[in-house]
């Protein structure tokens, strides 16, 4: 046995099924374990004759599948129910039916990367390199000839005998197979192109991570400059490199109302002696809620509402100047100021003077009357009365 | 009938013949599939039909560019008809690229074998029909460098797509199609690339073939397990070919719009996608059995059987027309009926019945055996199908938009002369893939023929029982 290191095993050619049929089951019931054939397509009862073992493909396949189906589902869930919830058409953020397509088709992409990816791996493919392949004769495998191959690993294995009971099995042509001392590396310039290669695909994936992470003063680069900068008409503007052909003769795309139109509702505004309009009374804001405003518990509901559109976001909830915004203003060290509105000078304000501070806006508070109608203001105003009192009883 | 006497016909319709014609040997089968691989020059026929692929190609590549650096105003498409030629041809392309999964997979787990001469060619054809499916959605998009976002890839907007729309649904079905039947594709060229290695005569295409047949020895021990993989891919491809067309059709049925919102959609876009496959199978088939001389591997027989799938598709894809018609009288809602009114007799009933002639008219003559086995008769029709099944995308897409709900928004759809020359690129690109495949890659499953070959079998012949 000192030849065992170099030689791989012994080949033996057939030239029909039947052949290749008959020498598999001989080899089986002569007890080697360390063998194979090989042949240019399946061959239906080699399996057989072969005794080979079921594979267990199936079962990889299938936690493939169970795997895809569960991330499906858990990415489907996470994406639009958890990290960025959004109402669409009114739909529930997460209900199975809408999410069954996706989970099916990643429970079929991954059973099939798992099919294909485990068979490469329980066959250990890629296998560039085969003693085999050296052999003139068994570059017909893969043709028209079938082989059986004894390895010299086998316990059985004699380089003579088992030549000799190949020969017997009716095999067309027997030979020995071994290994050259060198394992044949591929060629240099195999190496340099698959180098390249993945160099080039790596690039993108960098640049990408390496502009993502990184900040930038240079403007921002135009492809496609018609796609950024439209030519369309907007409302209130003369329409970007379109000034040449205005639709109305100020450059815009929509006329201003003309003087003296009235929004609907808004027909008290043009009387400046309607202090439900105007807050003022004599030139002076009004000290108690004016004529014409309504009080009772609809109007109260309507405040808090509008307090938690309009106020909230900078005053707070209980209306003590923590809001979101005059949160984030202090946590980035802004040194803005939101006013308290349970402090004792605001709970004296009368409610005129709080409608011209709402009207008009105050410092950097801005003005509301352009969102808010009178009637809002006067419910806010109503509802924050009723706020500061609230807290003061506590 | 005094004497019962057997025709030609009646013997081939009793004892199938075999497969393929002429009894080959495996060395013949060889010699002829991979062979084709290693002829010095391809037939002329290939140079005229590749310089053409290359102009068409060239073509999309301006029209695609242009449209890039311009905007979507160069389509037609606008307000009402948004969806025009491009979603149309989206679905006409994902729509042919049914075939060579149906023929790979379910044919497979049928058993029908007839499919090892035609399932390559088919397959390489879905490929190709999908790459010019994707790449329609892709640019239709608009701002086609966003087109990622269809995807849910962790970007700074810190925005997730909406899992709950039919679009989406779409993005995922198509690309896992596409990736799964290119697995397929490839999984089952390996021992084929195999083959053409060890014929290789060549250092270059010895490494070439040799990298991407991974070192295949034709070991038993792994024709076991991929034999095992076929058939496990085969039972995935199955469910998800019909789920790609449907979802397609939900991108339709999903919506409110009168003509789409059916029940019917997903089964009737299904019949129509493989009819539609499998006359583009007959007609690349045709020409390629011709030129490469594989006339006794795919022989009339295959094209028979594919023109008898064709005739049912096709009879299926009519009943669909007529089951439409019939629930849009029968749901008595008016503007559903309206919608089909105005599909039959309104401005678009030239393009109706262009399809309705096409897709369930012409096929008919299918049902005589002489004439579904008469190349000249076969080849015309196969085209015509091929033009039924983009206009029947047509005049669902663009009738149903043009007049929906308010008379006052609607309008004539016109394409531009863009909009037609992408379409005519695209088939450019589709002929450019598939002539290069023709000539570089096995276009027939070489080891799958050869395992319906009587001598596959071990002990006697199949040839020997049947006489
Ligand atoms: C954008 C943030 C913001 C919003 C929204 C906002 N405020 Fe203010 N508000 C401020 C700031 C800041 C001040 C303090 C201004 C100053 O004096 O510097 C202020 C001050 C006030 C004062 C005290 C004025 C005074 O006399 O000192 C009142 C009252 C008030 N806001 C009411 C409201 C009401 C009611 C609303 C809802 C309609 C509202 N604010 C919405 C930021 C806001």
């Amino acid at each position: 046995m000192t030849h065992q290191n170099e030689i791989h095993g012994i080949l033996a050619e057939y030239e029909t099924v039947d052949g290749i049929m008959h020498a598999a089951e001989q080899v089986r019931d002569s007890g080697f374990r360390h063998w194979d054939c090989h042949t240019p397509f399946p061959v239906h009862g080699l399996d057989d004759a072969m005794d080979v073992k079921p594979t267990i493909l199936p079962w990889i396949v299938l936690a493939g599948g169970i795997t895809g189906l569960v991330a499906g589902m858990l990415m489907q869930w996470w994406m639009n129910a958890v990290d960025y919830p959004y109402v669409i058409s009114g739909k529930p953020d997460w209900s199975i039916p809408a999410n069954i397509p996706v989970a099916f088709e990643t429970t079929v992409l991954f059973s099939a990367f798992a099919a294909l990816f485990g068979m490469f791996i329980l066959n250990k493919l890629p296998q560039w390199y085969n003693p085999l392949f050296r052999k003139e004769r068994f570059s017909r495998a893969t043709s028209d000839r079938f082989f059986v191959v004894i390895e010299a690993k086998d316990a059985q294995f004699d380089p003579k005998k088992t030549a000799e009971f190949l020969t017997s099995t009716g095999a067309s042509a027997v030979e020995l197979v071994d290994v050259p001392d060198e394992p044949t590396s591929p060629p240099f310039g195999f190496k340099a192109v698959a180098a390249i290669m993945t160099a080039l695909v790596l690039l993108p994936p960098a640049m990408i991570a390496a502009s993502r992470s990184s900040t930038t003063e240079e403007t921002r680069f135009h492809l496609v400059p018609n796609m950024d900068f439209q030519q369309k008409f907007k409302a209130q503007t003369a329409p970007l490199g379109l000034e040449n052909h205005p639709l109305f003769a100020d450059g815009t795309a929509t006329l201003k109302p003309i003087d003296g139109t009235i929004a609907q509702g808004d027909l008290g505004k043009s009387d400046p002696s309607n202090a439900a309009y105007s807050g003022l009374r004599d030139g002076k804001p009004v000290t108690e809620f004016p004529k014409g405003v309504v009080i009772d518990e609809a109007a109260l509901e309507n405040g808090r509402e509008q307090y938690n559109i309009y106020c909230a976001t900078c005053h707070g909830d209980s209306g003590k100047g923590d809001g979101m915004v005059a949160r984030r203003a202090a946590s980035i060290g802004q040194t803005w100021m939101v006013t308290n509105l349970l402090d004792e000078r605001i709970v004296e304000q009368t409610p005129g003077k709080v409608f011209e501070t709402i009207t008009k806006g105050i410092n950097t508070m801005p003005g509301y009357a352009a969102q808010m109608s009178a009637a809002n203001r006067w419910d806010v105003i109503l509802y924050l009365k009723a706020l500061q009192k609230a807290q003061a009883a506590k | 009938m005094a004497k019962a006497e057997l025709t030609q016909l009646d013997v081939e319709a009793i004892y199938p013949a075999n497969l393929i014609e002429g009894d080959p040997s495996f060395t013949q089968v060889t010699q002829e599939v991979a062979g084709i691989t290693e002829w010095p020059k391809p037939p002329r026929a290939w140079y005229i039909a590749f310089a053409i692929a290359l102009t068409l190609l060239g073509i999309l590549g301006a029209c695609l560019t242009y449209l890039v650096v311009t905007g979507v105003g160069v389509w037609g498409n606008n307000q009402p008809v948004a969806w025009g030629w491009p979603i149309v041809n989206f679905v006409f392309w994902v729509g042919i690229g049914h075939a060579g999964t149906l023929i790979s997979a379910v044919l497979f787990l049928f058993r029908q074998d007839w499919r090892t001469s035609i399932n390559r060619f088919a397959e390489a054809m879905t490929i190709f029909a999908v790459a010019c499916a994707g790449l329609f959605p892709a640019v239709h998009v608009g701002r086609i460098w966003f087109a990622y976002w269809l995807f849910p890839i962790p970007n700074q907007m810190s925005m997730w797509p909406n899992f709950r729309s039919p679009l989406l649904w779409d993005v995922f079905a198509v690309s896992t199609y596409a990736t799964v039947s290119l697995l397929f594709w490839y999984m089952g060229m390996i021992p084929d690339l195999a083959t053409i290695r060890d014929r290789a005569n060549t250092k270059i295409r010895r490494m070439a073939y040799g990298v991407f047949s991974l070192g295949w020895s034709g070991s038993n021990r792994h024709w076991h397990r991929y034999e095992r993989a076929y058939l496990l891919l085969a039972a995935l491809a199955t469910p998800l070919v019909l789920s790609v067309h449907s979802v397609v059709s939900f991108d339709f049925a999903v919506a409110q719009t009168p003509g789409w919102h059916t029940t019917i959609f997903p089964p009737y876009f299904v019949a129509g996608a493989v009819f539609s496959g499998f006359a583009m199978v007959v007609t690349l088939m045709v020409p390629a059995r011709q030129f490469f001389g594989l006339k006794h591997i795919v022989t009339m027989r295959h094209l028979e059987n594919m023109n008898k799938v064709i005739l049912t598709t096709g009879m299926i894809v009519g009943y669909a027309y007529m089951t439409e018609f019939f629930m849009a009288w029968y749901s008595g809602n008016q503007y559903e009926a309206f919608a089909f009114v105005n599909r039959a007799f309104g401005p678009y009933a030239w393009a109706y019945w262009t399809m309705v002639s096409c897709n369930v008219l012409f096929p008919q003559l299918f049902w005589f055996r002489k004439l579904r086995r008469n190349l000249w008769v076969m080849y015309p029709i196969v085209l015509l199908v091929n033009v039924g099944m983009w206009f029947e995308r047509f005049v669902i897409t663009v009738t149903s938009l043009s007049r929906d709900f308010v008379p006052s928004s609607w309008q004539y759809f016109k394409p531009t002369a863009i909009d037609m020359l992408t379409f005519l690129g695209s088939f450019g690109l589709f002929a450019t893939l598939f002539l290069l495949f023709v000539r570089f890659l096995p276009m027939i499953a070489v080891a799958e023929v050869k395992t319906v070959l009587p001598t596959a079998h071990a002990h006697g012949h199949k040839k020997e029982e049947g006489e």
